[in-house]
């Protein structure tokens, strides 16, 4: 789309251009130099414990030996969680939406739950650490625990204090941040698909079940696998959400109900309060959750734009 | 069971399931704003926009709170709206089919979802430690690398959506490339443009993880962006997370506060939007 007029050379263009490109510029630099502060702010932590930093699971700023281990988990273990919980979800409110929903409530519904993925996470948060967990705690997690054996597989797996902070209850409020989210590309992803493939599923006698289930998630499967990873790499950094709720224990998370603690949520805890090697660990925290969004993303990316919706 | 009947009960147990999803959806996000609504709005009075964040268990306000919000968002939105606008203008007119342009395009997407804790390191470690100090102005840089890359995004698409004609009826006239993209595509994507920057605006204004080390919090008003500086999150954030009562009401205002900002702001960049689509 480069349009020049070659007969009347206008000065301010070489500028303009040069302008533009310096802005686009800016933005490859900013990504650079992020990387570029991670890692030599990091460095301090990655030189003296090596490997082992992301192996180990203590995190003990008194004796000065800092582990990623438990971070790691618990931030694989809440989006992992999160998005199991949010995905059948949104998959079943944007066929709602796009195949069952009257016409007339169907884009108001939309626009609200659109809305409210704008919603900031530290609402969220909020909501979490005093409505959700507290009621968690009573109706939920207190029943569970008096009724199961401590020895059990279960009660192994949901063991944990009953005061609702803790690694399930964090994941359930991500799933709820992520939900409108991804309702909303997947109804994008519904409306992309021509009404003819709908027409001819129906028009061969399929019930709307078989049309959704053999016909139309099928047709964008890769657009949801884009949108499953897009999902999964904003649970992946959420902060302020998660800082609230789950508990902020840097032990290695031995059960559900445990509290825990992410590579977002520990650097914001405590990068107020740190110096020295406790610094650059937290600096390198950053460094890990970066590749682990970078890749996530890069996935997401690469199969979103090989299916233009 | 025959056959048919098996795929009638199916499909009806299908659209119960879907149905019932939407409706725990808009349960879950329901009840978030009644207790937004409940919890908030016993907060809201005068004193919330005319007095500064107190001490525990005395009266106060988020006088200092909002006004470094604004100040904040305001200064990031100027740096998102310059760079990003730009930006968003190189990809759609000049080089985004180079290969250059994929590599800008896939970088500034990445940004778009990169955690924005990553971003209060980014600004803490190059602008934070030279500078000695946390400052307004750090918080600012901070939320306008967040918001820069939506206002790209949006800037790049709204172009690509104005017919090739506005660009051939330019270059007809003997205009320069310069007085065509401003004087034509720029006019004709403005409203496009101008959602792109409220919904910029609406992402940034909420964030609160960037803000903890790089503006920080100050309990004063103050107007002096090289020095620590008040903003509703930063000061929602120790609030929500005390003992105190006081601070705690004085929270879920703020929090209230924030969510009517960031609907309103939402609302009227779509608003803008369909405007321009039923011309």
């Amino acid at each position: 789309m480069s349009l020049q007029s070659a007969r009347h050379p206008d000065p301010v263009d070489p500028i303009f251009r040069g302008l533009a490109f310096a802005a686009a510029t800016t933005l490859l630099l900013t990504l650079g130099g992020l990387i570029v502060a991670l890692m030599i702010g990091g460095w301090p932590a990655i030189s003296k414990f090596g490997f082992g930093f992301l192996t180990s699971s203590t995190w003990n700023p008194v004796t000065e030996v800092y582990g990623a281990a438990g971070p790691i988990v618990g931030t694989l273990i809440t989006a992992v969680l999160s998005l199991t919980i949010a995905l059948p979800i949104a998959v079943c409110v944007s066929v709602f939406l796009t195949q069952y929903c009257p016409k007339q409530i169907a884009q108001p519904v939309s626009t609200a739950i659109e809305l409210l993925a704008g919603i900031p996470s530290i609402v969220y948060g909020m909501w979490g650490l005093f409505v959700f967990a507290p009621w968690f705690a009573r109706t939920v997690q207190l029943p569970i625990l008096t009724s199961l054996d401590p020895e059990s597989f279960w009660g192994k797996l949901l063991a944990g204090v009953p005061n609702g902070a803790n690694i399930f209850t964090a994941s359930i409020v991500l799933a709820i941040m992520i939900l409108p989210y991804m309702s909303a590309v997947f109804r994008e992803l519904f409306r992309s698909i021509p009404p003819q493939v709908r027409e001819a599923a129906f028009g061969l006698g399929c019930t709307s079940y078989e049309v959704v289930g053999s016909v139309l998630i099928p047709y964008v499967k890769k657009g949801m696998i884009g949108v499953v990873m897009l999902g999964f790499g904003r649970a992946l950094g959420e902060t302020m959400a998660v800082t609230f709720i789950i508990g902020n224990s840097h032990r290695f998370p031995d059960s559900l109900f445990a509290s825990g603690s992410t590579l977002a949520s520990t650097i914001a805890n405590e990068f107020n309060e740190a110096s020295g090697v406790h610094l650059a660990s937290l600096i390198a925290l950053g460094l890990v959750l970066f590749l682990i969004t970078f890749t996530v993303l890069a996935i997401a990316r690469a199969l979103l734009s090989s299916q233009r919706y | 069971m025959d056959r048919a009947l098996r795929r009638k009960i199916a499909n009806q147990a299908f659209v119960i399931i879907c149905t019932g999803a939407a409706l725990v959806a808009l349960a879950a996000l329901a009840l978030i704003m009644f207790s937004l609504l409940t919890k908030g709005v016993g907060g809201v009075d005068l004193m919330l926009f005319t007095a500064d964040t107190p001490a525990p268990d005395s009266p106060g306000g988020l006088r200092n709170a909002i006004i470094g919000s604004i100040l904040m968002c305001g200064v990031a939105m100027m740096i998102a709206v310059v760079i990003g606008v730009l930006a968003g203008t190189w990809l759609a007119e000049i080089g985004g089919n180079t290969p250059y342009g994929h590599v800008v395009r896939f970088l500034n997407d990445v940004l778009l979802s990169a955690p924005s804790i990553l971003i209060g390191l980014f600004v803490y470690w190059w602008v934070v430690v030279p500078m000695g100090g946390f400052s307004g102005w750090a918080g600012a840089i901070a939320l306008g690398i967040i918001a820069t890359p939506i206002v790209t995004r949006t800037t790049e698409d709204i172009l690509n959506l104005q017919p090739n004609a506005l660009r051939e009826a330019g270059m007809a006239l003997g205009a320069s490339q310069w007085v065509t993209v401003r004087s034509i595509i720029w006019k004709a994507a403005g409203a496009g443009m101008l959602t792109g920057g409220l919904l910029g605006f609406a992402r940034i204004s909420g964030e609160t993880a960037p803000l903890l080390f790089t503006a920080l919090n100050n309990q004063f008003l103050s107007f002096d962006m090289s020095k620590p500086f008040a903003s509703l999150p930063g000061a929602i954030y120790p609030f929500a997370m005390s003992p105190y009562e006081t601070w705690n009401t004085l929270a879920w205002a703020g929090a209230l506060l924030i969510t009517l900002a960031v609907l309103g702001v939402n609302i009227l960049g779509r608003w803008l939007a369909r405007d321009k689509d039923h011309k």
